[in-house]
């Protein structure tokens, strides 16, 4: 089992410059994650969730305050933080094996152990059968359960979702949401999921986060005192549920914010003959 | 009937219809002209020209600059999109000039390169080189440009080097477009080659035959250039094909039909 990380956030302030103009995305955030805990995070779009992930997973920098996992403060990506994205970012030149592989491929470890994790995670996200398929030939869900396998086969401390199954049906989401909690208690690792989906929220997490649009921040961190695995159908998750959709109440609608164009490139030649 | 016998066969029928009327044409007398010759003597004119060695000694020449032309074109333009690809700085030296160069029409080029390297094989295959470097080049640029940036965070994310990034994301992502370059730069390596031929007309080569029957008046020996052009522009466009459907395998599609 892997250790589970503390992540520690205080005071976080980001902000990107849009046509010159600051624009605030996350103000004054602070939270404390406890090893193991499971955090959902949601908010509406432009909330800037999803911005909050890609700090702590190190693909954004530039910004105030203190990222810290187990006291340290994070620099760039790292092997022991994991992400699953909205779309699943398979290479759609491997097949699955290899597409798991890629997450071990600066890992350290023998070839044999490798092989061994990798067999291991395929198996625990339920694909033992598919290990030669390719992306083309996986379904949405299939595919997810692979970025799943990818981002945990090097056992990091944190495992950060962001809405990995926006995309999905609603069957296969609910299907998905269960299997992720499982995984979540087979690893005993520490998760944040980030999404827009209520009872998703309340369904996986220990405490759910509301956060609310420009600047992002934290409105509320509602507790979700229940026993796992949770039935969605009793009067305590709805209510508890409902609580938090209470918070969406007075949401302001957000505006376009129009970013720059991305460069041109030579696109457009004519062969002249 | 097995599938790709059947694709073959459906792709025979326009040709062998043409060759039945053209053959219908001259069998029934439809027509006395000069300015056309019946497939028979066409037919006798490729044996008699194998015979003598004429035929091979052209194809032979024309095949070999084709394939010096293209190799250098390509190895040249894969270098050079490369390097555009992967470096702002040399992008921004070097592609407003390349933008501008590949606008100038090839055939424009024929005078400067007759006058460097005269009417000889030095001078088509630099037009040959030319001829491919430039769908090479550009597309190669393209593929590497439009590696998509969702997959460079997973390579960040799994703390690639430099070197894993480009030998794992970029090269295989920008691996479709490269193909799209060489099949065009082999394509248009060919159509050179003829216009290379026609217009430098010195040496050997299918071009040279083509012009040597026009100026005689051959007919057969015309039709036979223009067949045997055709003929290897589809083996040219076979080969190609085949080698990217087998290197592309993961995409279940190939998208070099032109």
């Amino acid at each position: 089992m892997a250790h589970a990380g503390t992540l520690e956030i205080r005071n976080l302030h980001k902000q990107y410059q849009v046509k010159g103009e600051p624009l605030p995305v996350l103000q004054d955030i602070s939270l404390s994650i406890r090893p193991g805990e499971f955090v959902s995070i949601v908010g509406t779009s432009g909330c800037g969730k999803s911005t909050l992930l890609r700090l702590v997973i190190g693909l954004e920098a530039d910004y105030k305050g203190e990222i810290l996992l187990d006291g340290k403060r994070i620099v760039g990506t790292s092997l022991d933080r994991g992400i699953v994205f909205q779309e699943h970012r398979l290479f759609p030149w491997l097949d699955v094996r290899h597409n798991v592989a890629i997450g071990l491929l600066n890992a350290p470890g023998t070839e044999a152990s490798k092989a061994k994790a990798v067999q291991e995670h395929i198996d625990l996200v339920g694909l033992k059968g598919f290990e030669t398929a390719y992306p083309h030939q996986l379904s949405g869900g299939m595919s997810q359960r692979v970025a799943i396998a990818r981002a945990l086969v090097n056992r990091p401390e944190v495992l950060l979702l962001d809405e990995p199954f926006g995309a999905l049906d609603a069957l296969t989401r609910g299907h998905l949401q269960a299997e992720l909690e499982r995984i979540w208690r087979t690893e005993g690792i520490t998760a944040i999921l980030v999404t827009h989906d209520v009872e998703e929220a309340v369904y996986l997490g220990d405490r759910v986060v509301v956060m609310q649009p420009r600047p992002g921040r934290i409105k509320r961190i509602v507790d979700v005192p229940l026993p796992r695995t949770r039935d969605r159908g009793t009067a305590k998750f709805a209510a508890i549920k409902d609580d938090v959709l209470g918070e969406f109440g007075e949401a302001p609608r957000p505006a376009l914010v129009s970013l720059p164009p991305a460069p041109r490139a030579l696109a457009d030649w004519h062969f002249a003959w | 009937m097995n599938p790709t016998l059947r694709t073959a066969l459906r792709g025979a029928t326009l040709p062998a219809l043409v060759l039945g009327a053209w053959w219908a044409v001259f069998h029934f007398g439809w027509t006395d002209t000069k300015l056309f010759v019946p497939p028979s003597e066409v037919w006798d004119t490729a044996v008699r020209l194998t015979a003598n060695g004429y035929l091979w000694t052209s194809l032979q020449a024309s095949l070999g600059r084709f394939l010096a032309g293209f190799v250098i074109g390509a190895v040249t333009g894969t270098a050079v999109g490369t390097a555009l690809g992967l470096s702002r700085l040399f992008e921004k030296v070097v592609a407003p000039s390349l933008h501008t160069v590949k606008q100038v029409s090839l055939l424009a080029w024929i005078p400067l390169i007759s006058v460097w390297f005269g009417l000889g094989d030095p001078a088509k295959i630099a037009f040959l080189s030319l001829a491919a470097f430039f769908p090479v080049a550009l597309n190669t640029f393209e593929g590497i440009r439009s590696v998509p940036r969702e997959l460079i965070e997973v390579a960040r994310v799994f703390a690639f080097s430099r070197t894993q990034l480009l030998r794992r994301v970029v090269l295989p992502a920008a691996l479709p477009s490269i193909f799209t370059g060489i099949y065009l730069g082999l394509l248009y390596a060919w159509l050179a080659t003829l216009g290379a031929e026609y217009l430098l007309t010195s040496g050997s080569g299918i071009g040279n035959l083509l012009t040597d029957g026009r100026e005689h008046f051959w007919m057969d020996q015309v039709l036979l250039g223009v067949v045997i052009v055709g003929l290897v522009g589809f083996v040219i466009n076979l080969v190609a094909t085949r080698l990217e459907a087998r290197s592309l395998a993961w995409r279940g599609k190939s998208t070099a039909q032109f």
